[in-house]
């Protein structure tokens, strides 16, 4: 992707340069040849459609290549692939913090081995920040109440520089760190040095002890939906509205349970807001996708992506 | 306004209303009438933004929107609709009436536009007051319990996008209200300076703008209404 | 009251600056020239005041650690530069010195339509001056010019309610300047002007006003918003009260983008001017160069989100609005063509004034140019929020309206004062300002895309020989600046006196006295030509003298 920039890049730098040049060029060689001298008198030309039509038809042109090449590009940056292996990020002033699927936690750094399709699932605590990696050509903000995505494929092992993008208070420019990655075999050896329980596992822990499992039951219908196989799937509310349960449906669900009632459902939920933190909220959202996936042994798989006749209502944001 | 010590020049006799820097009276009302519409598209614009805001967040919770509207009174808001409204007509007339150089009638209709004005702004008062007493003032003393009644149905809804109906209606109300407020001042002002005998068949430019603004508050409030008040109340 | 007409060959020498020599004659003058010249004063307090903080950045940022001052020091020293040069010096700069001067005078009135209004505008701006100029002595504000949400509402400890009222007052003094100029031009043109025989200086600044009063209301009620949901904690833009933080960014942008051509329009304006006359030519395609000023007026209303295609607006209106972002390019292309093929075959000459001219072209280009970069949603992702975009809106607001305006400044100076600058001390500005500007800025570049995010205290040390390059850069900029102050100054006093139209040029402000008299004309001109009629105005070697 990071190539792919680039060459978009030199393709602009290549207009643009030759733009200039003849601009300029022009404009020092009409300076010269046409300063003033007794001899001379200036010609009084009054225009020329034609020179208008053709100097504005080309640039546009030419401006439209600029502009499908780019969205091209954008296009596949943001549509992460179904495969990608999730991490969640929580920023806050003044640092990264980093979890894992299978539990690890990192401060400012983030270890992804090559070859794999990462998707970077990212909220900040307190005000907007954003990820950016020069080496990926990436960059997403990270957003105080919702989700915002990155997907990425690192192709080379290397230590490459974090940086926080949007300012956000004094120590902006110290919010720093690394994307370290690794060849498969040393992510491996990596991951295994870690002692946290896998992100859904908490999240099942949390799901029992905050007492979600008491109206939301897999065994008998409850007050409150069965959760299993609900990810990403569509899901009908109260007032006839039709939305895809995604990470952003399931964090709101549990921040703010009154915004969206599932049809046939009393509005009876209490909100969790101020009572889960920001990773605990990841926890829960991992493990209710996890109730989605298929039995283990087929692990980083997701589940079907959405169906394509159903319009989602709130996919704001990839 | 003009010193100019050293020449003075031969000068006819006009309107000394018409500022020396137009040709000629026309010009000076022409120009006085296309200030005033220009002045009128900002204050569009400024309500915009907030109507922007309106829009976006009456969309996203409409439930909470609809709850918190259903604690306004009606009857209050249509009643300080009819009070505008016949606000604006009562400045019609004192226009007219300045055209026709009829001095006490403009005084007059001038001195009804601002007391109109005025029961608009204690009527809110008493909306306002109201709030204050149920805690539906955003900010800390905030509490919503009720819920929105669709047709019959009890629906529960967030306190926090209540909150947020509140501080909209209280922002957009409360600008509007300034803006009646500055427009009293200004129709109690201009109705000194009729009483004085400013303003003439020839010239009475001012009446006339400051019309214009009033018809604008008065139109401003005509879409607050229906967009505060009626959210749901289509039954 | 005497009422003999008084010949003009025998008047006293009697204009509008000796008119009245009191400081009441000044603070209380509803002469359009006057309120210009205090303008003139005020800004130029204000663009020293932001440069001096420019030099505070680019001095923090000669070494990649943060030594010379605190992170928080530093954070309040990039907002304070930014706020005051976009509000007290881009935005109000050509139209209410050089517009405010010239409007009347090129359409031949005596006035602006509301004079005392006009006179309010600057007491506006005055108290917005004295108001941020308070929140910097008592702290300053640290959010960046953007104030973004909810930084600037919830966590910020600085006086963001006392810097958004002092942008606020000075909005309103924007807005009644717009007004003021849509009026004069619509209803007190001279006889015979019509509207395809104005100079594109007042289509700049009509275009100009209608995005001065549409846009500016909307970053107003933004404000207030801003300061109501700080100083009442409601949750009007913060997601833990309900509130949406992009909400902020959509009304904000709404504003500062069209914003962006409230300052560069007028500038375009004035490059018609200089190029004209330093050709002694018609411009090149009249009908155009007006019309593009509109389109670009219009369309810079549709393209507000190309500064939020990362911040989590949807795939879908980053494509929208990329694509919109292009509109904008053509005309401005359009007019960098018209102006380039304005010289073919002209008569050439190169005093200051064109040579700024020239610089605006050069550096406009490559702005505008980088601009369709930005525009370019697959390279924005990368280098938004960086040096990039830095560097791009310092090549157009530095390279651009600055350069214009220098310009402009240098062109009717001896209008407005009736002396002549230095030539000389003039043309070697001139060249600083060109070889700084570009040692500053384009190093910054590069700096963007290999990553170097902005508003950094502190940054990775492989950044540093090009923040090195940028700051000597800006200490040749700096002296570029420094040195007009100084002999604009002399020649005020020690000046060649002036011609009326010392460069022959043509429009109606050359046809008074330098300086003009009060009330701009004796009797009121009745125009009967076209714009830049140079076939008919023989160059200044060839001038036809004129009685004084």
């Amino acid at each position: 992707m990071a190539k792919q920039v680039d060459a978009l890049y030199i393709y602009l730098l290549l207009v643009a340069g030759v733009m200039t040049a003849l601009i300029f060029l022009a404009v020092l060689v009409l300076a010269i040849r046409y300063r003033r001298r007794r001899s001379h008198e200036a010609q009084q030309i009054e225009g020329s459609l034609i020179l208008e039509i053709t100097w504005s038809i080309i640039p546009l042109f030419v401006m439209m290549t600029f502009f499908i090449w780019g969205a091209v590009i954008y296009f596949q940056e943001r549509t992460p692939p179904a495969d990608a292996t999730e991490v969640y990020v929580v920023a806050k002033q003044w640092m990264w913090k980093i979890e894992h699927m299978e539990g690890q936690r990192e401060i400012n750094e983030l270890h992804v081995p090559t070859g794999q399709n990462i998707k970077l699932i990212m909220t900040s605590q307190d005000v907007i920040h954003s990820f950016f990696v020069p080496a990926f050509r990436l960059k997403q903000d990270v957003l105080p109440g919702r989700y915002t995505t990155l997907w990425f494929k690192a192709t080379r092992p290397g230590r490459y520089h974090l940086f926080c993008a949007e300012y956000c208070g004094t120590m902006h420019s110290g919010m720093g760190g690394d994307i370290v990655v690794m060849e498969p075999q040393d992510y491996a050896q990596w991951m295994a040095g870690g002692s946290s329980a896998p992100l859904q596992d908490t999240g099942k822990v949390l799901f029992s002890t905050l007492g979600c499992a008491t109206c939301h039951r897999f065994d008998v219908q409850g007050r409150g939906p069965n959760l299993q196989g609900i990810y990403n799937k569509p899901v009908l509310l109260e007032d006839g509205r039709t939305v895809i349960a995604d990470e952003n449906y399931v964090r709101e669900s549990i921040v703010n349970p009154t915004a969206k009632i599932v049809s046939g459902f009393k509005p009876v939920m209490p909100t969790f807001q101020g009572i889960v933190s920001d990773e605990q909220l990841n926890a829960l959202v991992a493990y209710v996708k996890s109730l989605s996936q298929p039995p283990p042994g087929t692990a980083g798989l997701q589940s079907q992506p959405v169906p394509s006749g159903v319009q989602p209502q709130n996919m704001q944001v990839q | 306004m003009h010193d100019s010590p050293a020449t003075t020049v031969e000068h006819e006799a006009h309107n000394p209303a018409l500022l020396h820097h137009f040709a000629d009276a026309q010009q000076q009302k022409n120009a006085a009438s296309l200030g005033m519409w220009l002045f009128l598209v900002t204050e569009i614009m400024f309500f915009g933004g907030m109507f922007c805001a309106y829009l976006v967040y009456r969309l996203a919770h409409f439930n909470a929107f609809a709850a918190g509207s259903q604690q306004l009174s009606i009857k209050l808001g249509a009643f300080n609709t009819a009070v505008l409204i016949v606000s604006s007509v009562t400045v019609v007339l004192a226009v007219k009436a300045a055209e026709a150089g009829k001095r006490k009638v403009l005084v007059g209709y001038l001195v009804v536009t601002v007391l109109l004005g005025m029961t608009f702004l204690v009527v809110k008062g008493f909306e306002y007051a109201e709030k204050f007493e149920k805690h539906h003032v955003p900010g800390p003393t905030f509490g919503f319990t009720d819920k929105f009644d669709d047709n019959g149905k009890q629906i529960s809804v967030n306190p926090k996008e209540a909150e947020l109906f509140f501080s909209i209606y209280f922002a957009m109300t409360g600008m509007h209200a300034l803006h009646m407020i500055i427009g009293c001042g200004l129709f109690s002002v201009l109705a000194v300076l009729a009483w004085r005998g400013h303003y003439t068949p020839g010239y009475f430019t001012p009446i006339e703008n400051a019309g214009l603004y009033w018809h604008l508050v008065d139109i401003i409030w005509i879409y607050l209404f229906p967009l505060l008040y009626l959210i749901s109340r289509h039954s | 009251m005497a009422t003999t007409a008084i010949p003009a060959n025998q008047a006293p020498k009697l204009n509008y600056l000796n008119n009245g020599h009191s400081l009441k004659s000044w603070l209380l003058t509803t002469d359009h020239k006057r309120i210009a010249i205090l303008y003139l004063i005020s800004v130029t307090v204000f663009f020293f005041l932001g440069g001096f903080f420019a030099m505070l950045i680019r001095l923090e940022l000669l070494t990649p650690q943060g030594d010379l001052m605190q992170a928080d020091t530093y954070n309040k020293v990039f907002t304070m530069h930014g706020m005051i040069m976009v509000f007290f010096f881009l935005i109000p700069v050509v139209p209410a010195v050089l517009g405010n001067f010239l409007v009347p005078l090129m359409i031949g009135a005596k006035d602006l339509a509301f004079p005392r209004i006009n006179l309010l505008s600057w007491y506006l701006y005055v108290v917005g001056g004295i108001l941020i100029s308070h929140v910097m002595l008592t702290g300053g504000v640290d959010t960046g010019w953007t104030f973004y949400t909810p930084f600037s509402t919830e966590y910020t400890n600085t006086k963001i309610v006392e810097a958004g009222l002092a942008v606020f007052i000075a909005g309103f003094s924007s807005i009644f300047t717009g007004l003021n100029f849509i009026v004069t031009i619509h209803r007190m043109r001279a006889p015979g002007l019509t509207w395809d025989r104005l100079p594109l200086f007042i289509w700049a600044n009509y275009a100009t006003s209608l995005v001065m009063i549409l846009g500016t209301p909307v970053v107003a009620i933004t404000i207030v918003l801003v300061a109501v949901e700080r100083l009442f904690h409601l949750g009007i833009f913060d997601p833990r009260l309900g509130g949406d933080p992009l909400l902020f960014q959509h009304l904000f942008w709404f504003y500062s983008h069209p914003a962006v051509y409230i300052m560069i329009l007028p500038s375009m304006g004035v490059v018609n001017e200089l190029i004209t006359c330093f050709s002694r030519k018609r411009i090149f395609g009249y009908k155009f160069i007006a019309l593009s000023s509109v389109a670009i007026a219009v369309f810079g209303f549709l393209v507000w989100a190309h500064h939020m295609f990362v911040a989590g607006i949807s795939l879908y209106a980053a494509m929208i609005f990329s694509f919109l972002s292009f509109s904008v390019g053509v005309p401005s292309a359009v007019k960098v063509f018209n102006w380039t093929a304005t010289l073919y075959k002209g008569s050439i000459s190169y005093a200051t004034p064109m040579l700024y001219a020239f610089g605006f072209i050069g550096l406009f280009t490559m702005g505008g140019l980088t601009g369709l970069m930005l525009a370019t949603i697959g390279i924005d992702v990368h280098v938004t929020d960086t040096y990039f975009v830095v560097a791009h809106f310092h090549y157009v607001m530095v390279g651009g309206v600055l350069m214009g305006y220098l310009g402009g400044l240098h062109f009717w100076w001896p209008k407005m004062t009736g002396r002549m600058y230095p030539e000389a001390w003039a043309k070697l500005s001139a060249l600083l300002v060109f070889v700084g500007f570009n040692l500053t800025f384009f190093p910054q570049f590069i700096l963007g895309y290999v990553g170097m995010p902005r508003r950094y205290w502190q940054y990775p040390p492989e950044f540093q020989t090009l923040n090195v390059l940028s700051t000597a850069g800006a200490s040749i900029l700096a002296a570029g600046y420094l040195l007009p102050m100084i002999y604009f100054v002399w020649s005020l006093r020690y000046g060649a006196i002036a011609d009326p139209n010392p460069w022959a040029a043509a429009g109606l402000e050359w046809k008074t006295t330098s300086p003009p008299p009060t009330f701009n004309f004796d009797e009121t001109p009745v125009v009967t030509w076209e714009a830049y009629n140079y076939d008919e105005i023989p160059p200044w070697e060839r001038r036809v003298p004129v009685a004084r």
